[in-house]
């Protein structure tokens, strides 16, 4: 699954209480994120892959999560997405 | 009962395999009629699809689920707006000028959104494969859902501020809605492969971001509950059609490589296209949100050179090139948004939302933001016209702008690298001659000149006598054709637009808040209370 680009992949999320355990969870899964806060909204920035796990997202909620409730509060992506039950995923393939 | 007990239950899908089921699964081969008989549309644009299966469907939603999520995103906006109208939201923000951006939107936007709608319906009809079918599908309710709620959300302000009750009226005839009506219907005129990559791609990939995050953000800023929560409300679901978006464009390039330079003219097209029609946002975040969160530059930046750069580079490995008029964008993005409310400006009493001047507070940010352009081209033009303000002869446009036979903007723009010439483009086509704005609108009009010589210029047809309702009579003493040909537009003269200073949204607001109508030039009017500003200690005074 490892890629080799380094271009900047991007998930923005509504700013409220629902996105607070998957920005937390974002920012265990993926080191190299870059959180940027602006008005309503927070847009986190990573180089080549950026990963939203199922189960760091129950983690941090306290409950089961299905992982396309993320729908409700996403504002935008960049980079091609995958999802399964487990993991929700943007990725640029090429350098 | 034995049987039923002896039933295993049934072991729960995967995602995979339940999206699956629900989507692919719902396909069915014609018997009683040929394939090609059925879907007419899809073969004249030169497109080669050799294995509709091949579409890879990115999110697993299916159509349970996606009324599930969209019903809950519907509950979540109407309590919101319920509870914004309940508390005399459209008072709390930050002055009045900012609900002029609301005028453009309602006028200008919305019907894109409806347009959209129809679009995507007429994709899920003529797509053959079943995934991009339900896509389109969804898509295309997603469309209505925004022009709803965008409608719903906005009445609350129509009933308090002018000129955003014609709304449907307006955009088939205002002059400057001609640019984006012109925009959504050359793209819904195309075939369907031009479409989806003119709006899943070009547009909503590419360029949408710049506008909705942004300026959404923007509006939260300045306390416009109502409008950010229908915004993002909307974003996400622009997040799903962005992803049909980058999928119709792999999807595409790898079936054949026949498709690749299609692929590539169209990107090119409607890059351009796409980006002329935000370079509206551009003045709209720069003037009209009176507390910023980012300038028009540095959205530019972070949205299409950084961002858009990592798309091209991934589509680099199919042969898919960054879009040939890419680097007039970014030559133009320190210049664009003066351009446009300078000529907005001008032409303040032709238009319907009020304008004015950026005041000193506004021009010393767009001076840091701006270091190598607003200094040195905007801010002499902008004190020069205070002065002719403050001298009681205010600058003002008396004719018509010459508009493209593309984009249908006033040729407003200079030479991306010569901001002091302005940028006029002309080609003759059968004995006539046809003007444009930019090098890009010129390669599409010679691209496919036939489309664009029956474009309706609104300009040409006030000058031509086609704006005039019924009851005029151009021979009675006292004709005024300008004051008609607005009146044609559902714009009320003197009313919806003009100065902003004096404007009954301006007056009123001073009248039902006790707040100033322009946060930095204090009040206009007696009806603020006294706060011990400078300002209004010294407007007391006198």
């Amino acid at each position: 699954m490892a890629t080799t680009s380094t271009q900047p992949v991007f998930i923005a999320l509504q700013a409220n209480n629902d996105t607070m355990p998957i920005i937390e969870a974002i920012r265990q899964d993926n080191p190299n994120a870059v959180v940027h806060e602006y008005p309503a909204m927070v847009k986190i920035d990573c180089p080549g892959r950026l990963v939203i796990k199922r189960t760091s997202v129950e983690e941090h909620l306290g409950r089961d999560f299905d992982l396309r409730e993320i729908q409700i509060n996403m504002i935008s992506i960049a980079g091609n997405v995958d999802e399964s039950e487990d993991e929700f995923t943007l990725e640029w393939k090429t350098a | 009962m034995a049987a039923e007990g002896n039933a295993k239950p049934a072991k729960k899908l995967s995602l995979k395999e339940n999206y699956a089921l629900l989507t692919r699964g719902l396909g069915w081969e014609p018997s009683y009629e040929k394939q090609e008989e059925i879907f007419r549309n899809i073969s004249f644009e030169g497109i080669k699809i050799h294995d509709w299966e091949k579409w890879e469907d990115p999110f697993r939603l299916t159509m349970d689920a996606y009324w599930k999520y969209q019903g809950e995103k519907e509950r979540k906006l109407y309590a919101i707006v319920d509870a914004f109208q309940q508390n005399n939201g459209q008072f709390n923000v930050t002055d009045a000028r900012y609900v002029q951006a609301l005028k453009i939107f309602i006028n200008g936007i919305t019907e894109l959104e409806y347009d959209s709608h129809r679009g995507f319906s007429m994709l899920a009809r003529e797509f053959p494969g079943v995934g991009p079918r339900i896509a389109a599908q969804m898509q295309s309710l997603d469309e209505l859902r925004h022009a709803t709620t965008q409608i719903h959300t906005i009445s609350q302000y129509a009933k308090y501020f002018t000129g955003m009750n014609e709304f449907p009226y307006q955009f088939d005839r205002a002059w400057y809605l001609s640019i984006p009506k012109s925009f959504f219907e050359d793209a819904v005129t195309s075939g369907p492969f031009e479409f989806i990559v003119a709006i899943s791609f070009a547009f909503e990939y590419v360029l949408t971001n710049l506008a909705f995050m942004p300026w959404m953000s923007g509006a939260a800023f300045n306390g416009d509950m109502a409008t950010v929560s229908f915004g993002f409300s909307a974003q996400s679901d622009e997040a799903r059609h962005m992803t049909l978006g980058i999928e119709v464009i792999k999807f595409l390039l790898e079936q054949d490589p026949a498709n690749v330079p299609l692929v590539q003219k169209w990107i090119d097209k409607w890059f351009w296209r796409g980006y002329r029609l935000l370079s509206l946002l551009a003045t709209m975040m720069d003037y009209m949100l009176p507390k910023r969160v980012m300038a028009w530059n540095e959205a530019w930046e972070i949205y299409y050179e950084q961002n858009g750069g990592a798309l091209f580079a991934d589509l680099a490995r199919y042969g898919i090139k960054p879009p040939t008029r890419a680097p007039e964008t970014i030559a133009e993005k320190g210049l664009v948004a003066h351009q446009m409310w300078s000529v907005f400006y001008a032409n303040r009493d032709a238009v319907g939302f009020q304008m004015w001047l950026p005041s000193e507070e506004e021009m010393d940010w767009m001076s840091e933001k701006y270091p190598d352009t607003f200094d040195k081209y905007y801010r002499p033009r902008y004190e020069y016209w205070r002065e002719m303000e403050k001298a009681g002869t205010p600058f003002k446009n008396t004719t018509l702008p010459q508009l493209c036979q593309v984009c249908q903007w006033p040729c407003l723009f200079t030479e991306p690298n010569d901001p002091t010439t302005l940028s006029l483009r002309e080609t003759e086509y059968k004995g006539e001659t046809f003007h444009m704005c930019s090098d890009g609108c010129k390669d599409i009009f010679d691209d496919t000149p036939e489309k664009f010589v029956h474009a309706w210029l609104p300009v040409h047809q006030i000058y031509q006598g086609n704006c005039f309702l019924p009851d005029v009579d151009p021979t009675a003493p006292g004709f005024n054709p300008m004051y008609e040909a607005l009146r044609y537009m559902g714009i009320k003269p003197g009313v919806d637009g003009g100065d902003f200073k004096g404007s009954a949204d301006a007056t009123n607001w001073e009248k039902w808040t006790s707040r100033p109508a322009n946060i930095h030039e204090g009040a206009y009017t007696d009806a603020v209370r006294d706060t011990g500003n400078q300002s209004d200690v010294a407007r007391k005074a006198v």
